[in-house]
């Protein structure tokens, strides 16, 4: 367990809630951990105040990766949307353009083809597998077991190119686009995916050997970032944060999209609810994919098209409305609010990512109390993606 | 959903009813009655989840929706809450003592449409644009291309073509019909 010391050391409270403290003093100390820093989930910084080595105080500080996507898109046509969104996330940007598509589709009344639906959930797994890939190297590289993120780098490797094979493309795939998808299936797709399958369990329990029964690694991340199952939907938390407090939300099965619900999962749980129980949460889920990508090629229909006819998309006009599709992504809760005014453009694109709530008011939350060398674990072990925020 | 509507119907004056698919509905209230459908919804109805808040600029009939996402986990349904504002000196009562989260939106809130959240936690605190003092970016008549032009150089050699010509001609070179 993780030792806290005594708690009265620390400054008292205002009357408005802010801290009293005074930098003057020499007990406290300001300390900015990012924009550029290895302990750091991409382009944010945390603003700590400490004392002695504990933090006291942090504040989140995102707009280094600003780009202003929402404001892009009120200028764009429907489709010239399309190839943007996926930029909102590198590591998994499959979800922005089924969540795109798929509010486009429903205010434009677009049925798409059941194959497509098919590929679509493929693609989702697959994109989920890679994040939590990267998640793992990035939650062990936090402890300083280097070697794991090098093993979970080769292992993703491998599925980005079968990524490249279906897509074209390794990370940007632009491939659920409004209609359905862009293209069916490879010739041999199954079978190299098969071996890419066997090659990532085999990865994963070596992962599982090396990090989660090492000493080190479970002296620094039970205990560490502790989640009152209460604060689940005070502080709109999701995936497998509220997974890893024994709250078994997940939307693949609580409101199934696609084809989750020909699909036979239950969501992964875990109750201790610290940095470890999320780790172990995402490595069961991400095996769990692995068991859904070959459900998917075992149960998918083998003809028919993959793609809608689209009207003229040059001068594609959606009728005025408003709507909400959301998506279980491996962060969590990843949505799409889509407004359309009967013009040729979107009147307003809101994303919700789920890092928008774990980064922002909960990171703050948990990061009072907790030693500067675990602030990097504790924040990775809540899976935030920047680009979410300040989309 | 339905059933829900009829039964707050009268209370809340709730108007502008929507059912957008069996699980999502829209409704329209007024402001005096956010805070409180907001308090009944979340405590009686189980909409216990704040999914979003944003706004969209209706700035043809000079006035901003907030739109208020709640969701119900044990139903599995989501109900949004609009409220329209007027654009001069737009101003809402804050939620964050019902949803601490609500605070980082309304933060940005503040700074990308300039609608104040008066008491909302650190809401005049710079959130993504950092030392910004230009109109605030997210309403429609900021203009993004203009501001581009103004603030950064034109490479050299760049084309800019509208696409919908550009696709007419590489489909039709000899002419064809017009749109």
């Amino acid at each position: 367990m993780t030792e806290y010391s005594n708690r009265s050391q620390y400054p008292q409270a205002r009357a408005d809630g802010s801290l009293d403290i005074d930098l003057t003093s020499g007990k406290y100390l300001k300390l900015w951990q990012g924009p550029n820093h290895p302990g750091i989930t991409g382009n944010m910084s945390v603003e700590l105040t400490v004392c002695g080595d504990e933090v006291v105080e942090g504040k989140t500080h995102v707009g280094y990766l600003h780009r202003g996507f929402e404001k892009l898109m009120e200028r764009r046509t429907f489709i010239q949307c399309f190839p943007i969104v996926c930029r909102i996330c590198v590591p998994e940007p499959d979800f922005n353009e089924y969540c795109y598509a798929a509010a486009v589709e429903e205010l434009a009344g677009i049925e798409v083809p059941e194959k497509a639906d098919w590929i679509r959930t493929l693609i989702l797994e697959m994109g989920r597998i890679n994040s939590y890939l990267m998640y793992l190297g990035g939650q062990a590289g936090a402890f300083g077991l280097g070697v794991i993120g090098q093993w979970t780098t080769y292992a993703r490797d491998l599925m980005l190119d079968r990524f490249e094979e279906l897509t074209g493309a390794r990370i940007y795939h632009m491939f659920i686009m409004p209609g359905g998808v862009r293209d069916d299936l490879p010739e041999g797709f199954d079978q190299r995916m098969e071996e890419t399958l066997q090659e990532i369990e085999s990865t994963l329990q070596d992962v599982y050997d090396t990090m989660f029964r090492n000493a080190v690694f479970k002296k620094r991340a039970v205990g560490l970032g502790y989640v009152d199952p209460a604060w689940v939907d005070e502080y709109g938390i999701t995936g497998p944060v509220a997974r890893g407090a024994g709250v078994a939300k997940d939307v693949r099965r609580d409101q199934p999209y696609l084809v989750y619900d020909r699909l036979d999962f239950e969501p992964v749980i875990a109750t201790e609810s610290d940095t470890y129980a999320r780790a172990d949460v995402r490595r069961r889920d991400l095996l769990m994919s692995v068991d859904l990508i070959r459900q998917i090629l075992a149960r998918m229909p083998r003809q028919g098209e993959v793609m809608a006819t689209l009207p003229n998309v040059l001068h594609w006009k959606i009728p005025r409305g408003e709507t909400y599709v959301r998506g279980e992504c491996s962060r969590g809760e990843y949505g799409y609010y889509l407004v359309t005014d009967g013009s040729g453009y979107p009147r307003r694109v809101n994303v919700r990512g789920p890092s928008y709530t774990h980064a922002m008011t909960l990171l703050e939350k948990l990061i009072v109390n907790v030693n500067i060398s675990n602030v990097a674990g504790l924040m990775v072990s809540l899976h935030t993606y920047p680009p979410e925020i300040e989309r | 959903m339905e059933t829900l509507y009829a039964r707050l119907k009268e209370p809340f004056g709730l108007t502008d009813w929507v059912l957008q698919k069996p699980d999502l509905c829209f409704v329209t209230v007024a402001r005096e009655q956010l805070r409180p459908l907001l308090l009944h919804l979340r405590d009686l109805e189980g909409f216990t989840h704040l999914v979003l808040l944003t706004a969209v600029d209706w700035i043809e009939e000079d006035r901003f929706q907030l739109t208020y996402l709640l969701h119900d986990r044990a139903k599995a349904r989501d109900i949004g809450v609009r409220l329209m504002l007027p654009r001069e000196d737009a101003s809402m009562d804050s939620i964050h003592e019902l949803w601490p989260t609500a605070a980082t939106y309304q933060r940005e809130l503040r700074e990308m449409f300039g609608i104040d959240f008066p008491g909302s936690p650190r809401v005049n605190e710079d959130f993504i644009l950092e030392g910004w003092a230009d109109l605030p970016p997210y309403r429609r008549d900021f203009d993004t291309l203009q501001y581009a032009h103004e603030a950064y150089a034109e490479r050299a050699g760049r084309e800019t073509r509208d696409p919908a010509r550009h696709m007419k001609e590489q489909l039709y070179p000899d002419g064809g019909q017009d749109d």
